[in-house]
């Protein structure tokens, strides 16, 4: 029993180790890649970022509208139901906001970069490149990566928008909240550190699940099984690391 | 080292394996430049993992390898990918890009390499699909060809860099009689034309016969025997015998090994 914990534990380390270094491979190349080969960069945001704008804004309009429900029937019973607002503005820019897109993300765009990568492997695409002398690191990972962590924080600021816009909504249109109410509360309650907060956990949360995304890829088992295993790995890790990491950046923020 | 200026690649006291099975034990192999070099054997006998090694996909454990004068453990990754520019591979599956048409395959190296003006890359990858008659092809995507031609374009792209080696994993599956007979005139013509040193991996007797200048056999990770295909069709070596002549009965083995055929089947082994 505890020999097969520490079994696990050292596989874990080993594999956190391999992680770190394959991201500092990234990011050992990412400066000239950008700089480069930037058509392919855009070329990655437009495939992470402008084809997950659908379900993002659907996404963000029906968290933003619940939001809004929830805020007002909660707070009317303490005849605070102007402040809905600033309960909306505060869950989404600090918490909903980046959380949600990150999840969205790795279930759109991250799944697509880990199945994309690990078929390119499992069909010699990968090795190709390698005899054709060019480093598939440069031309296919570090590209998906950036333009995974560049859509992200730009999807969550979409994601906020359309969410106030759903809580406006809800609680101006449907409840009757004075409007002017709905926005000065949200102009006076929030401090510009609750938007950088959000804006750091969007930034931190794009470069974990592009990370994940593209290591889980890289790695799988070049097989049928090993592509679908690393597509639904890369849901999962990028789930568990989002929300630990959420609850760190909160603890050291407040 | 003999005469490193005749052989492009040199393989001295290779061991290799992957996991727990010897792929490789005291491998010693000479390819001579601008030959047509055969690397044959039974199937898992590790013929890609050795075009693997002699282009550094993988490292052996021990033994060097010489490619062009160079031993390919002391090169950094740059010198590596320059080495690499100089040789073209050919894989077993094709591995073309699926994301872009027959054309753009062929370009990639060009484009990625080169900064080439348009008109000249299309120059160079017309001709290149010409030679392996798929011109007519240039805009179809991968999917939509078949094995043999996929093998045909990825051929294309090895070639469309001039390299200096050219390597080939088993380019005779899969191909029609007439599209194999093609094939095979062209290795010839690229090797006597351009002076291109080539490494065949295959397990087809009569078509390496055909174009190869030397043979390797090998077999349980040794060199099992070596020479031209007439040396090979005469010689007295039982394992190369068999192979030759594709003999069920010899030193090889045809079935892998596994425990005793009744006892199994009794379901005895399990106790």
């Amino acid at each position: 029993m505890l020999r097969e914990l520490y079994v696990i534990f050292k596989g874990f380390v080993r594999t956190f180790g391999a992680l770190q270094i394959f991201f500092l491979r990234l990011l050992q190349h990412s400066p000239s890649v950008f700089v480069k080969r930037f058509r392919l960069v855009v070329h990655q945001i437009y495939n992470a970022g402008a084809l997950s704008l659908v379900i993002i804004m659907v996404c963000g309009l029906f968290v933003g509208g619940v939001l809004g429900l929830q805020g007002y029937s909660n707070l009317a019973r303490f005849n605070a139901e102007d402040s809905v607002g600033t309960f909306a503005a505060f869950s989404l820019l600090k918490e909903l906001g980046p959380v949600i897109t990150a999840l969205l993300f790795a279930g759109r765009a991250g799944t697509a970069l880990s199945s994309e990568i690990g078929l390119m492997k499992a069909t010699d695409q990968l090795a190709a490149m390698e005899m054709m002398a060019i480093n598939p690191l440069r031309r296919v990972l570090v590209p998906r990566f950036l333009g995974g962590a560049i859509s992200m924080p730009m999807l969550t600021a979409v994601f906020n928008v359309v969410g106030l816009f759903g809580a406006h909504i809800v609680a101006v249109n449907l409840m009757g909240v004075d409007a002017g109410a709905f926005w000065q509360q949200i102009h006076s309650g929030l401090d510009p550190s609750d938007v950088y907060e959000g804006i750091l956990k969007s930034i931190v949360f794009g470069i974990v699940a592009s990370l994940l995304a593209v290591w889980e890829g890289y790695n799988a088992v070049p097989t049928a099984e090993g592509v679908g295993r690393a597509t639904t790995r890369t849901v999962v890790s990028t789930a568990i690391a989002v929300l630990i990491l959420d609850f760190m950046i909160t603890a050291v923020m407040i | 080292m003999i005469d490193q200026t005749d052989n492009i690649v040199e393989i001295r006291d290779l061991d290799y394996s992957i996991g727990e099975r010897q792929i490789f034990k005291g491998l010693n192999i000479d390819i001579q430049r601008g030959k047509i070099t055969a690397i044959m054997g039974p199937s898992g006998t590790g013929k890609t993992t050795l075009l693997r090694l002699i282009t550094r996909q993988a490292v052996p454990d021990r033994g060097h390898i010489i490619v062009d004068g160079r031993d390919l453990a002391k090169m950094s990754q740059q010198e590596l990918y320059t080495l690499r520019r100089k040789m073209g591979m050919l894989f077993q599956n094709g591995a073309l890009l699926t994301d872009y048409n027959v054309f753009e395959n062929v370009a990639f190296p060009l484009r990625e390499h080169t900064k080439l003006p348009a008109r000249l890359i299309r120059h160079i990858v017309l001709t290149k699909l010409h030679a392996v008659g798929l011109r007519g092809a240039a805009d179809m995507m991968p999917r939509e060809l078949s094995g043999g031609m996929e093998r045909r374009v990825a051929l294309a792209r090895a070639m469309v860099m001039d390299p200096d080696i050219l390597i080939y994993d088993e380019p005779f599956v899969g191909l029609d009689p007439i599209s194999m007979g093609v094939i095979v005139r062209l290795v010839r013509k690229m090797n006597d034309a351009l002076g291109i040193s080539s490494i065949i991996v295959s397990h087809d007797v009569q078509e390496i016969s055909t174009v190869a200048d030397c043979s390797y056999l090998i077999s349980n990770g040794k060199v099992a025997g070596s020479g031209s295909p007439d040396e090979l069709h005469n010689t007295s070596s039982e394992v190369v015998r068999q192979f030759m002549h594709g003999m069920a009965d010899g030193p090889v083995a045809f079935h892998y090994s596994a425990p005793d055929y009744a006892e199994q089947l009794l379901g005895r082994d399990t106790e």
